[in-house]
């Protein structure tokens, strides 16, 4: 059973090159497929540019999907703006990286994580108190701090609130848009056990987008590494941080610092990640691969099964019960 | 560059065709100038023959096509109170306003920008707040004010210079100061902010992390950077070397330019007004062309962007 | 430590309007030594730097002593201090894109350094910049030199700021959070490379960092800051082995692992204490789970737990070996 799936999603940008040069389309995502099955979690790593924030928006249901379909509990994702959009919309919460940007400074707390509730015209006024109460409680947050203003909290104590508002529509998924990236190491695990645990309770699936390795091994079920545009690798966390399959990922993996031995020697890749406007053709990471090949500079490599099951998208892989 | 230099200029002179066209449509409808020069009791055959010389029977939009084709021609046209070229009326005038906006155009930068650096450099010190008190006094009052105040004080009271009319450059010091004072307040305020905006830049700790001297960190590395917004306003002051002294040279009964639209105004003498509006928005397009070009000297991130692979110098 | 410290840092004490940042630091780095600072956000990692090298605002009240070779550094003539700075002492900075000036051309801040530290001007300089280009892997040097810095990805601006710091040929080389604003594969790139540069030149290194798998690869020796205080220094492979302090333990315990089995991870419980709201004695008791109340009595001092290993602790019998 799935909650949320992505079938062949592109999102296509036009821009432009200089002040007067002509537009050019940008594949920021470029042919994805995933899903994500209720109260599991997927994780989605890669590095700037590599297009896991506009597939986050693009399950949000906020950017329409240039090619390809979104389905949400099991019908087509609606158009933006619609009433079945506005109705659905409390079901899918986002859970972003700079809170104090996604929080409304003027306001209280209390005040905020009570909007959804009015707008989705949820219980009754006294009701809804004792609702927003519970939900402070459920994120951790002192009572006494509903009556406060963003600014007067700590980031991680804004993290819990931003996350106290999702939770307010009781969604069935949370997208988080690299959700500890900016919190200090001891405030960051209090957020990842609180994300897990209210997973354990509430049921809710998530799609977990960050750039920190560690932090998406930590909470994801199932993970997908992201290059330019395109799911390069996807499957087991497990699998995938103990014996990454694509080059791209190897290095991704190999290049996090570790206190103590590490288990994959470094790969260090020469050169920046490419412009997305600039796309190498074939494999998108052959110019930076260790391992390429002829054909990666000309054709571009599917995602197919590997023998342990996971996907890999690249022509030095074998693919599951043949040949490569 | 090129191009962008050639966008920018077509910019400019749409703007021009904006601004006449502007004021065709607003003299034309607020009045009719026959009645305005001829008086209101003129005998209604001399009003028709007035309008019938000048073409003002003809539709509007027929006049204004032959306006503007003139304009095009390079013809300005004639005055209709006395029958001499509009561009001959204002090409005199010309001087007297430079010889009142020019000194305050140096006054304004000579002390504005000085001063900005030195309150910027100086946060919070006694002298930041001298300097900023006057900078504020100086743009809050407006000029004509000011004018009134220091003719009072210098013309009237002491008797040391003259309060209006043209007695060679003793009559210019209380115009100048009138007009300099504020724009060299604007621009102090601006000018720190620039600085002080600058200063907190993390390239300034890297300049001094690198060992440079602090002298050279604010020549070398935070004036670059603070003369890109301050330019704009610089720009601007240029812009109104014509049109600045509207106000000024009417206290000061000072013959240049502003006097003269104020009277063709009043008069709607169309060929006169429009030719002291070209005047006025060609020397503020000409500026902003400038300003935009620097910007592209000053700041390489304005200049357009090369694609990332060929980028030759 | 048997050499004599290159730099020494005593009672080093900074205040921002009365609000104290760092609360006496005394750390001694010797010559071609890699130290590691780590600690959160507010830790005063950055600031024991900018303090000992004059590059704080001057609302800053700074106490203590910082000698270079034996020359006090604190309160020096602006003469002295530009001379060590970008000379002896060189410093890089976590934003390479905003650390570079925008306006000008990257090979003419690079030879600037060459003008004030090595008197090179002209084709001389031009020469040195295209080597130093060359030395810290920026591809196609010779065009790169003259483009401005929002041209460049954000790994090459930070090459830039390390060519731009060896061109003093410094004996020490502080870098405050070198890849923090990077990508995982480029952060990996930069770190190679000053750990090769390191080696290559000898000079010393002091990495500042929030990311204790940073420090653990690059350092020999790692100090653990936290409230302005230094909190435990050890070896980075006895440290991360076997920490004593509770906050160290603290902090590793709450870093998810690459590889092992997943367990839950064990936050550290509340938050860092407010600059005007420190704690009477240890800064982290509040926080601690071994706290007793005589941690509130004192502020703690180091304690030896090993040779080359300290912890400013109370509570070291109860913190054994886990």
């Amino acid at each position: 059973m799935t909650l949320l799936s992505l079938d062949g999603v592109s999102r296509v940008y036009a821009t432009r090159r200089g002040i007067i040069g002509r537009p050019v389309p940008v594949r920021a995502v470029d042919q994805i497929s995933l899903s994500v099955a209720p109260g599991r979690t997927l994780g989605i790593v890669g590095e700037s540019g590599c297009g896991k924030s506009t597939t986050g928006r693009v399950a949000l249901g906020i950017e329409r999907p240039s090619e390809g379909s979104v389905t949400f509990q099991g019908a087509a994702m609606p158009t933006p703006g619609t009433p079945a959009w506005r109705r659905m919309r409390g079901r899918l919460q986002l859970v972003p990286q700079d809170p104090l940007g996604a929080m409304d400074r003027r306001l209280t707390i209390a005040t905020q994580v009570e909007e959804p509730l009015i707008i989705h015209a949820i219980g009754d006024k006294s009701d809804r108190r004792d609702r927003v109460q519970a939900l402070l409680r459920d994120v951790g947050l002192r009572a006494d701090l509903a009556e406060r203003h963003p600014h007067e909290l700590s980031g991680g104590q804004r993290q819990r609130a931003v996350l106290a508002r999702a939770l307010a529509t009781d969604p069935a998924l949370l997208v988080c848009d690299e959700p500890v990236s900016a919190l200090d190491v001891s405030i960051q695990a209090q957020v990842i056990n609180m994300l897990t645990d209210l997973q354990e309770a509430r049921g809710i699936a998530m799609l977990f987008i960050s750039h920190d390795l560690k932090v998406v091994r930590q909470v994801s079920h199932e993970v997908a590494v992201m290059y330019l545009g395109r799911i390069v690798e996807h499957g087991d966390p497990e699998a995938i941080f103990a014996d990454p399959l694509h080059p791209y990922s190897r290095a991704l993996v190999s290049a996090i610092p570790v206190p103590g031995p590490r288990r994959i020697e470094r790969v260090v890749l020469t050169g920046d990640p490419p412009n997305p406007a600039d796309r190498p053709s074939g494999c998108a990471f052959h110019p930076r691969c260790p391992v390429a090949v002829a054909a990666c500079a000309v054709t571009t490599p599917d995602l197919r099964p590997a023998a342990d099951g996971r996907l890999v998208a690249c022509h030095l892989v074998p693919a599951a019960g043949g040949t490569a | 560059m090129l191009r962008f230099a050639a966008l920018r200029l077509g910019r400019a002179l749409l703007t021009i065709a904006l601004v006449v066209t502007f004021a065709f449509i607003v003299l034309r409808l607020s009045g009719d100038p026959a009645m305005m020069i001829m008086s209101p009791d003129a005998p209604p055959e001399a009003l028709k023959a007035f309008r019938e010389a000048w073409g003002l029977d003809e539709p509007l939009w027929l006049q204004y096509l032959k306006y503007f084709t003139a304009i095009l021609q390079g013809e300005l046209g004639q005055s209709m109170r006395d029958g001499r070229p509009a561009i001959e009326l204002v090409a005199e005038r010309i001087p007297a306003t430079l010889l009142l906006t020019l000194p305050a155009l140096a006054l304004k930068i000579g002390l504005g920008i000085p001063a900005g650096i030195y309150a910027a450099l100086h946060r919070n010190s006694m002298t930041d707040r001298v300097v900023m008190t006057f900078a504020v006094a100086g743009f809050t009052v407006p000029s004509f004010v000011l004018g009134l105040i220091l003719v009072l004080i210098f013309a009237v009271q002491l008797g040391w210079l003259p309060s209006g009319g043209q007695e060679g450059w003793r009559s210019v010091i209380l115009p100048v100061i009138s007009m300099g004072l504020g724009g060299a307040g604007v621009l102090a305020r601006f000018t720190r902010s620039a600085m002080l905006e600058v200063l907190g830049q993390p390239y300034i700790r890297t300049a001094s992390a690198k060992g440079v001297p602090w002298g050279a960190v604010v020549r070398g590395h935070a004036l670059p950077n603070a003369a890109i917004p301050t330019v704009t306003v610089v720009g601007f002051m240029v812009g109104s070397l014509m049109a600045g002294a509207v106000v000024v040279e009417s206290v000061f009964s000072w013959p240049g330019v502003g006097r003269l639209m104020v009277v063709a105004v009043a008069n709607r003498d169309l060929a006169v007004v429009q030719c002291v509006l070209l005047l006025v928005s060609a020397t503020m397009v000409t500026s902003n062309l400038i300003v935009d070009l620097l910007y592209g000297v000053l700041d390489p991130r304005l200049r357009g962007q090369a694609p990332a692979a060929g980028g030759g110098h | 430590m048997t050499s004599a410290p290159l730099v020494s840092i005593r009672d080093l004490r900074v205040a921002f309007h009365g609000l104290p940042a760092l609360r006496g630091i005394d750390l001694d780095v010797a010559p071609g030594e890699a130290v590691g600072l780590v600690g959160e956000s507010g830790c005063g990692k950055s600031v024991t730097w900018l303090a000992a090298l004059g590059l704080l605002p001057a609302t800053a009240t700074i106490t203590g002593s910082v000698t270079l070779d034996g020359t006090e550094l604190l309160g020096a003539a602006p003469a002295v201090l530009d001379r060590v700075r970008g000379g002896r002492v060189a410093m890089i900075f976590q934003d390479p894109a905003s650390a570079l000036n925008p306006v000008k051309r990257v090979g003419v801040q690079v030879a600037e350094a060459l003008r004030l530290h090595r008197g090179l001007d002209g084709g001389a300089a031009d020469a040195e910049v295209l080597r130093l280009f060359d030395q810290v892997g920026i591809p196609d040097a010779r065009r790169r030199v003259h483009i401005y810095p929002h041209e460049m990805s954000g790994g090459q601006n930070q090459r830039v700021m390390i060519a731009m710091a060896l061109a003093g040929q410094p004996e020490l080389l502080v870098a405050d959070e070198p890849t923090t604003a990077l990508d995982a594969t480029i952060q990996a790139q930069i770190l190679d490379l000053l750990r090769r540069l390191q080696q290559e030149t000898g000079m010393a290194l002091v990495l500042i960092s929030h990311d204790l798998g940073v420090v653990a690869e690059m350092c020999r020796r790692v100090c653990v800051m936290y409230a302005g205080r230094i909190v435990e220094q050890a070896p980075s492979d006895t440290l991360f082995a076997d920490p004593r302090h509770p906050y160290t333990r603290g902090l590793l315990a709450a870093l998810p692992d690459m590889v092992g089995p997943r367990r839950r991870l064990e936050a550290i419980a509340g938050g860092v204490p407010e600059p005007w709201n420190m704690p009477p004695g240890c800064a982290f008791a509040p926080r601690c789970a071994s706290a007793i109340a005589a941690c509130d009595a004192a502020i703690p001092v180091f304690h030896p737990v090993a040779p080359g290993h300290d912890a400013a602790c109370i509570r070291l019998d109860a913190m054994v070996p886990e």
